[in-house]
């Protein structure tokens, strides 16, 4: 049977991300483990993650985690949730600053307090509910969700990744923020699809069929 | 378009069954938290929140196995508040697969647990309720005060003062109740929804009074709130979740239909 490993490394809700995977992924064993074996063997990777970077990137080294993970986004269809997505870029500002994975150029910025909408409005940080996601390309991961569909998010920090080609979708909070990102068999969103009702599952779905290209 | 405004019902769990009659015509077990938080699911809430009013301490479990049950099904957040002390009780809860905790009175004895609280689990997790009163005379600036016990016990805090404490802390949202209006049906205190939601930089969910749908509208419009909590309108079918949506969206109101 083929297997979907979550990357448990401490960090967050990984029952959530497990019992939405299950629900979708027909014919197909959903595990939770920090162990590598068990990662390298996983057909695919789910790889969350919410609270701080600092404890994020102090997790994962502990348990030395880093560079499974980093192989697994290399070799199989990958996705990063939330904070498994940030911690992919090379630094966050968060905690006065963290270095991070790297595997794509970038850095991870704090919102700001000062964040206003077009009426004028000050936006409420966490950005947390439902917003709409905007696809900037096609992508198997996309299919059956309209554009625009809303996802839920709660986090107050964004990426901006120096390659403009990895953003696969953007949405608006007082600006124009990337919501996700992908390249070969990586993608990686902001938004929680576990926690999105419908267009989540079919998402998570989509993930549980994708061969990587 | 741009984030949404949430519409969050509230069911109240005693002994893991939801109490205050609710009464659903095609649902077997009315009584039954799983069958209608997927009914609240269906009809596009976008939140559900689980107030454990169970008086013993005894049968606390009931809950967790109630939030364990529904995460199962339901692919939504999912806010658990009531009896939650302890770092402990809050880890029970997020592993049982809530997304948020909501802590009330434990922060008003003890506000170092709501910073130790969210220091563990990220202020994303951590939701401080806060039961507010007036307390200014007739024709005085307005003045609210924290009340604990159901609103019967003044703790002398006011009540802004409290939820800018409560942001620096660590809360990473605030459900504000007002005791005056709490089970009214004449609407939300709106001048405290307002005063709290411009003072803090965290979004606010306004509680307690709602009675028609123009309420809920009102506490956006008027309030500020960045989400409307409400549970007897839903429970006893007056209306659903789905028909409150669209009025707001009819009062140009962002949601998410």
């Amino acid at each position: 049977m083929p297997e979907i490993a979550v990357v448990d490394y401490g960090m967050g809700n990984l029952r959530s991300v497990a019992k939405a995977l299950e629900h979708v992924a027909e014919g197909q064993h959903v595990i939770v483990t920090s162990d590598a074996k068990a990662i390298e063997n996983a057909d695919r990777v789910v790889f969350p993650g919410q609270g701080a970077a600092r404890d994020c990137m102090k997790e994962l080294s502990e348990r030395q985690l880093s560079n499974v993970v980093l192989k697994a986004a290399r070799e199989k269809p990958f996705l990063g949730i939330c904070m498994g997505m940030q911690v992919l870029l090379s630094h966050s500002e968060e905690n006065q600053g963290i270095d991070c994975l790297g595997m794509y150029p970038g850095e991870v910025r704090f919102f700001g307090n000062e964040l206003k909408d077009d009426q004028g409005e000050k936006l409420k940080i966490p950005h947390m509910g439902w917003n709409g996601v905007q696809h900037k390309k096609n992508h198997p991961l996309w299919q059956n969700i309209a554009e625009g569909s809303r996802f839920y998010f709660v986090h107050s920090y964004y990426i901006d990744p120096e390659d403009q080609a990895i953003v696969e979708a953007t949405t608006d909070y007082g600006f124009e923020f990337v919501s996700a990102i992908g390249r070969d068999n990586v993608f990686a969103v902001q938004f929680h699809p576990e926690k999105s009702a419908q267009d989540g599952l079919q998402l998570l779905k989509n993930f549980s069929k994708w061969n990587g290209q | 378009m741009s984030l949404a405004k949430r519409i969050i019902p509230c069911l109240d769990v005693d002994n893991g069954r939801v109490v205050k009659g609710v009464q659903f015509v095609d649902i077997r077990d009315a009584g039954d938290p799983v069958e209608v938080a997927r009914r609240y699911d269906k009809e596009g809430a976008d939140e559900i929140t689980f107030l454990d009013i169970t008086a013993s301490s005894d049968n606390r479990e009931t809950i967790v196995h109630v939030v364990e049950q529904v995460a199962e099904q339901v692919f939504i957040p999912l806010t658990v508040g009531g009896g939650i002390r302890t770092v402990d009780d809050v880890r029970r809860m997020l592993n049982a697969g809530a997304d948020k905790v909501a802590i009330n009175t434990a922060a008003v004895f003890n506000p170092e647990f709501v910073k130790e609280a969210s220091e563990r689990v990220g202020s994303q997790c951590i939701v401080v309720a806060i039961d507010a009163k007036k307390v200014s005379a007739e024709g005085e600036a307005d003045r609210w005060e924290i009340f604990t016990h159901g609103g019967r016990k003044p703790t002398g805090l006011d009540a802004i003062e409290w939820a800018r404490k409560m942001a620096d802390y660590g809360a990473g949202e605030i459900l504000l109740t007002s005791m005056d209006r709490d089970g009214t049906k004449v609407g939300f205190d709106l001048a405290l929804t307002r005063a709290i939601s411009e003072a803090v930089p965290i979004p606010v969910i306004a509680s307690g009074g709602v009675g028609t749908l123009d309420h809920l509208a009102d506490g956006v419009t008027k309030g500020k709130a960045d989400a409307v909590l409400a549970a007897s309108i839903f429970h006893f079918g007056e209306f659903t979740v789905q028909q409150a949506k669209e009025h707001m969206a009819s009062r140009n109101i962002e949601v998410r239909l």
